[in-house]
């Protein structure tokens, strides 16, 4: 016959091992295709966890409760006379205290990790616009002398995103990026809010009329995913989409080269 | 002197209208105004769940056929909206606050009655102005937001008439407000003090002061959207040199604690409920309180965790990341008081503890997904998808909306005089939390893998999700069923309640049900105890 205490540790245990059981196999984000992507998931894995252990306890507690404490078939009068307890409302304030300052700490250091405390830049000598202020976003190192040109502008309107080659002189309709490479864009928008999500990248920025903002981050798998407007901007708004296709060094040298305008052409 | 003339006059004004149709007349009842704006609020409940079926039924197919595209943002708008001003803020503050805190109190009415029926007389015709625009040159469109541009450049009529209610409700909520910390501090009987209040009470003066703050905030940033759209000034037009991300600190100061002005009073009822039905004192009076207004002073710091994704700055990302998650921890010793409220009593299993117990469940889930969601990285994926839509739907309807129904099967033999059926009751709740948790649950799915809010379209992979979404939408649609069939079967014919058929200790129960127009006859009782179960009391 197992103590009370036993039982307790033993069910405590087991929500915490279900907790992380559920937390490492169950997946719930899409492919991670930027370096952005599995500094988030592991963020989002910790967290999963964490929330998992509070509702399944708290959930258990209350179901508990209401069985256990149920009022029977001819029982009269009330339950214990208990109004508090300092000391367990003292616990019930400090650990989670605690565990909040913990993940506040763990979740400012990914986002370090993500380039957000960074300095906002994004190189524009070829535009000679260097000065301009840059509103907000999220910017990496930022220290690529690539010949070719991973600094892009975007520009969004209701309901599409054009994406300015300034190096090669041309606007395309899909944004070409080459892979492993850092690529910074450059955002502003022609009439209302619009924001650039790529849910496989875990990056969203808002495009902001009259405020540029900037948006660094690094592909780390060939493809094509979706660039997804993430802000109410009108009648079609669900419409309003592009791709991103990352490709290989090579590919991507040719599309760039084909593309630009041929007094750009060697 | 003075005061006994004031009496005078306010029971003569309270006997002239009588019977039923004294809840259509300017009455000086609190008890009358309070059944008045919980009937009202649920009429447009009715209205805003309608809009939100037809949300659902757009979103069983990846494409926008059901209506046009820009009748479905008028529906969303309407949508948020209505649910907003017009069901929760109303109900949980006006309906309940009207009804019971002259009781709590022990006064025999709110401090100024008239600006009480004032008050209320202002929702239903701003209601109404908002539900007709749509008929006259189509609703507002831009979300219930309003974010400019957007709600500069989109129809002019639908958007002033939007901005023009949403004022007129504001004016109501901030009369409600000064109305509810007048009575509380001023009206309390001799003899009663503060810290021997429900904790009802302490909930309605924590979120009076948040209202009495920061409603002014958005009506005057709403003044300054019409002449942005009405005389072109350029306040936030970037056309003009105006700034749209100032309008969004401004909204959202309001906003935010909004979502508290929601909340605070949900949490306040079901701390009345559940000693009750636990024969339990509640846990931790003291916590309670002291969690209460830190969760007012951190409501009101923390409005820029909506606007991550916007333009703000890393330090001040930072900042509200931490007074963000920092509101869990008052937020928590509180359900960790409900449980032990819970712990060692004797609980009555009925369609009020069920659904106070569906609350915390709620609750816990949209709490855990708030802390993740005030964490800077992690919003920037999910920020504007359907996993915040999931968010904030498990706390105003999983939290407040759970606890409006809890309150109904609590008082309505208060109100009537007659006990609610615990069987279509049950079933009620049954379908309520099933159909919610299968509406809101795979949302969060939705969100994470890619698909934004306010869409009427969408990648077809997400067809199957939406269709399970769209499934307990319609469960929670048919709940109403019950739960209509219920009051009408019960206000009629219902089995008699007797004056206090929970055997309650707080003052409203100390009276008869339904209690006359003084609320008590002749002094009204001193209750230092309201939650002294546990040492057979009565």
């Amino acid at each position: 016959m197992l103590s009370k205490s036993s039982y307790l540790i033993f069910i405590i245990s087991g929500v915490i091992g279900i907790s992380f059981w559920i937390g490492f196999n169950v997946n719930l984000l899409p492919t991670e295709a930027s370096i952005n992507a599995p500094i988030y998931d592991e963020l989002f894995k910790i967290l999963f966890i964490i929330g998992l252990i509070l509702f399944i306890g708290m959930s258990l507690l209350v179901v508990y409760s209401l069985i256990k404490f149920r009022k029977r078939k001819g029982q009269i009068g009330d339950g214990i006379a208990l109004e508090g307890n300092l000391k367990l409302e003292i616990i019930w304030t400090v650990i989670p205290s605690i565990i909040v300052l913990l993940v506040g700490l763990y979740s400012y250091n990914i986002y370090d990790r993500m380039g957000g405390m960074n300095e906002l830049n994004h190189d524009h000598s070829a535009m000679g616009n260097n000065s301009e202020k840059i509103w907000a976003g999220i910017s990496q190192s930022n220290n690529n002398l690539s010949l070719i040109d991973t600094n892009i502008e975007v520009s969004a309107m209701q309901f599409a995103f054009l994406f300015n080659y300034p190096k090669g002189d041309f606007i395309s309709g899909e944004l070409h990026v080459p892979v492993n490479k850092e690529i910074s864009v450059k955002m502003e928008s022609k009439d209302v809010i619009h924001a650039f999500w790529i849910p496989e990248f875990r990056i969203k920025q808002d495009i902001i009329p009259g405020q540029p903002t900037v948006l660094n981050f690094t592909p780390t798998k060939v493809g094509k995913y979706p660039i997804i407007c993430a802000e109410l901007c009108g009648p079609y708004h669900g419409g309003m989409r592009a791709s991103i296709i990352v490709e290989e060094q090579s590919d991507y040298e040719n599309w760039f080269n084909q593309n630009k305008k041929d007094e750009l052409k060697a | 002197m003075t005061i006994l003339i004031d009496k005078k006059n306010q029971v003569t004004e309270k006997i002239q209208p009588k019977g039923f149709l004294r809840y259509f007349s300017f009455s000086l009842d609190h008890k009358v105004i309070g059944i008045q704006y919980l009937v009202c609020g649920f009429l447009f409940y009715l209205v805003g769940g309608t809009l939100a079926s037809a949300i659902r039924i757009e979103l069983t197919s990846p494409m926008s056929d059901f209506m046009p595209r820009d009748v479905y943002n008028q529906v969303l708008t309407l949508h948020g909206t209505i649910m907003i001003f017009l069901w929760i803020v109303p109900v949980v503050n006006g309906a309940f606050g009207n009804y019971l805190i002259p009781f709590y109190v022990g006064a025999r009415d709110m401090a100024f009655p008239r600006l009480n029926a004032v008050a209320f007389w202002l929702i239903p015709p701003s209601g109404l102005m908002l539900i007709t625009s749509y008929f006259i040159d189509g609703a507002a469109q831009a979300g219930w937001t309003a974010y400019p541009p957007l709600s500069i450049t989109t129809p002019q009529s639908g958007q002033i008439v939007w901005i023009l209610s949403v004022l007129l409700l504001g004016g109501s909520s901030i009369f409600g407000g000064i109305n509810f910390i007048a009575t509380i501090l001023k009206l309390r009987r001799p003899g009663l003090k503060l810290m021997q209040l429900p904790m009802y009470c302490w909930a309605m003066l924590g979120t009076s002061i948040l209202v009495v703050l920061s409603t002014p905030v958005l009506a005057g940033t709403l003044i300054l959207l019409s002449f942005d759209i009405v005389a072109n000034t350029g306040f936030f037009n970037p056309v003009l040199g105006g700034n749209v991300v100032v309008y969004q600190h401004l909204f959202w100061f309001y906003s935010h604690p909004a979502v508290y002005i929601m909340v605070l009073p949900a949490f306040g009822l079901v701390s009345e409920i559940l000693p009750i039905h636990c024969r339990k004192p509640l846990f931790g009076y003291k916590t309670m309180v002291f969690s209460i207004m830190g969760i007012v002073v951190l409501g009101l710091v923390v409005w820029a965790h909506h606007m991550f994704t916007s333009g703000t700055p890393p330090w001040m990302r930072l900042f509200f990341t931490i007074a963000t998650a920092f509101i869990a921890v008052p937020t928590g010793i509180k359900f960790f008081n409900w449980v032990a409220t819970m712990w060692g009593g004797k609980i009555s299993i009925n369609s009020a503890m069920l659904f106070s117990c569906g609350f915390i469940i709620n609750f816990v889930f949209g709490g855990i997904t708030g802390v993740a969601l005030a964490q800077v990285p992690f919003d920037i994926h999910v920020h504007d998808t359907y996993f915040v839509v999931a968010h904030f739907h498990y706390i105003v309807y999983g939290g407040s909306v759970f606890v409006i129904f809890s309150s109904i099967y609590h008082w309505f033999p208060k109100v009537t005089g007659k006990l609610l059926d615990e069987k279509l009751g049950i079933l009620h709740f049954a379908l309520t939390f099933i159909g919610f948790n299968l509406c809101f649950a795979p949302q969060h799915w939705l969100g994470l893998n890619g698909m934004p809010r306010r869409v009427a379209e969408y990648d077809p992979q997400f067809q199957f999700v939406n269709q399970i979404s769209s499934l307990g939408a319609l469960f929670m649609a048919i709940s109403t069923i019950p739960f209509l069939i219920n009051i009408f079967l019960s206000v009629k014919n219902g089995k008699k309640a007797g004056d206090n058929p929970w055997k309650a200790l707080t003052p409203e129960w100390l009276t008869s049900s339904p209690p006359p127009v003084e609320n008590w006859k002749g002094e009204a009782p001193l209750v230092t105890e309201p939650y002294g179960y546990g040492s057979d009391n009565y």
